[in-house]
């Protein structure tokens, strides 16, 4: 591994993002724009959208990076410049650590974009700090990025990845307690719920919005979701092999 | 004469069928190689296997004194892919740049090699509006840069005006002049005459490993075309008269 070579690579996909003005517009306006619609649908019930605002701070940032990393990965192994790449000294890990460090640039600037909107313009209110919010928003979007970037080692084309987006972010949507609270699923339900990731990322944002002070559980859930980003990105360098068929 | 890669039995199936049966072949330092041989025939194998990215059944492949692959071999090897490996979305200089990164290669290398394919005017142009032929040439830039001392080309001059190609062909010699060793697949016959020597490759098998001299003359014309068409037929009736013998025997 070579530190000079992440940080290349990291500037690589940055610029590559660079000269995508409309992915950028797009990246940074979707998630602040839906937050709004929704403020604007709980309007005379602010405590819901304080309750569920909160949580969507990490949920967009989630999706949204998990389809840009896992369709930005699956070009890099279907037009050959991963096979390419795999023959000069770079290692595994240099890309999959230079896709995270130029994709949590980017979630940085989308959740700062999001989270100022929630909570200067449309009035969200949190019991915890937004600079906490803010700091589980990126983790999200991280969490997001590093399970798009092993995702696309199953997908062959681009119809195949968009379609893993629900496949594997909307499980983790229904069960992670913000449709039906955990404690009345079934046992089975409860115990898949338990094992994804996304469980912990909304208990967390729930505990920020509830409590002044950062609380054991949170800090617990921040542990989890920066053990799976670890996991996902060993998973995501497993599949990456040098030698093919 | 000092060798650069040894093939010695390789076998390597893909999708269940075997691509290359035993080959067995050497390529020596500092000459152009050319590798030629029809459509399918195992040329982008051959040389996915020299570069360390293809799963090999047996045999083995030594570049450089190392098994092929290995990772210190991994900075003294240049690769074009067939299919052009840049990035669309990035400038022709900036892809450059990029891969220069990665070999430790000072920035102005980069830029000269841009410049070497001619395509210093398109520098600073997004590869996505480039032409194919241009395309390709962005990629065999940011394969030569760094001067490696093995550069496996995979028919680098597909899709070239023929000024061009006979400029990029001059530059593979100076580079041989240099030192560097190339290996070169083509399936264009007057491209061979220009190769100091030739691998020809026909169903994952050589039919004729030698100079393009000594080509012509075994195959007894001085057509290159011609030659590779007569060895190419004389391997085919090879393989019937070889089948009729086995059908006789049951």
């Amino acid at each position: 591994m070579s530190f000079t070579i992440t940080m290349t690579t990291a500037a690589r996909i940055m610029r590559q993002l660079g000269h995508d003005r409309r992915t950028i517009a797009l990246m940074l306006a979707v998630p602040a724009l839906l937050l709004t619609l929704m403020r604007y649908v709980f309007d005379d019930q602010p405590m819901i959208f304080d309750r569920i605002g909160v949580i969507m701070l990490g949920v967009f940032p989630f999706v949204v990076m998990f389809l840009l990393t896992s369709i930005t990965m699956l070009r890099e192994r279907t037009t050959g410049t991963l096979e390419r790449l795999l023959t000069t000294p770079l290692h595994k890990l240099d890309l999959l650590l230079g896709y995270g460090i130029a994709f949590a640039v980017a979630a940085t600037a989308q959740a700062a974009v999001v989270a100022g909107t929630a909570f200067w313009l449309l009035g969200l209110d949190t019991a915890g700090s937004a600079w906490t919010v803010c700091g589980l928003a990126i983790a999200n979007a991280v969490l997001g990025m590093a399970m798009g970037l092993f995702v696309s080692a199953f997908a062959q084309t681009e119809f195949q990845a968009v379609q893993f987006m629900p496949a594997f972010v909307l499980p983790q949507f229904l069960l992670c307690g913000l449709i039906a609270p955990r404690e009345q699923m079934v046992g089975w339900l409860q115990a898949i719920s338990d094992a994804l990731p996304m469980t912990y990322a909304v208990e967390a944002l729930t505990e920020v919005s509830t409590h002044a002070d950062p609380t054991g559980t949170m800090w617990k859930d921040v542990g989890i979701i920066l053990g799976s980003i670890a996991v996902a990105l060993l998973l995501a360098a497993a599949t990456l092999r040098r030698r093919t068929a | 004469m000092e060798t650069t890669i040894e093939v010695e039995d390789l076998v390597v199936q893909r999708g269940g069928r075997t691509v290359l049966h035993r080959l067995t072949c050497a390529i020596p330092k500092g000459l152009v190689t050319g590798l030629l041989g029809p459509s399918g025939s195992g040329k982008t194998t051959l040389m996915r296997c020299v570069v360390g990215v293809q799963q090999v059944k047996s045999g083995t492949v030594t570049v450089l004194g190392r098994p092929a692959g290995a990772p210190a071999l991994r900075r003294r090897i240049g690769y074009l892919t067939q299919a052009p490996s840049v990035y669309a979305d990035l400038t022709v200089q900036e892809n450059a740049r990029y891969f220069a990164s990665l070999y430790g290669v000072p920035r102005h290398d980069a830029d000269q090699a841009v410049t070497d394919v001619g395509l210093g005017a398109a520098a600073g142009q997004l590869v996505s509006t480039l032409s194919g032929g241009q395309r390709a040439r962005a990629s065999l830039a940011c394969a030569i840069l760094g001067s490696p001392e093995l550069l496996v080309l995979d028919e680098p001059t597909v899709g070239q005006d023929p000024v061009l190609r006979d400029d990029l062909w001059q530059r593979f010699h100076d580079m041989a002049r240099g030192g560097t060793t190339l290996l070169v697949s083509s399936h264009v016959m007057d491209e061979a005459g220009r190769c100091d020597r030739l691998i020809l490759i026909r169903e994952g098998s050589i039919i004729a490993d030698d100079t393009p001299k000594a080509v012509r003359a075994s195959a007894g014309t001085d057509d290159l075309d011609h030659a590779f068409l007569r060895l190419v037929r004389a391997a085919n009736e090879q393989i019937t008269t070889d089948d009729e013998a086995r059908a006789e025997e049951r």
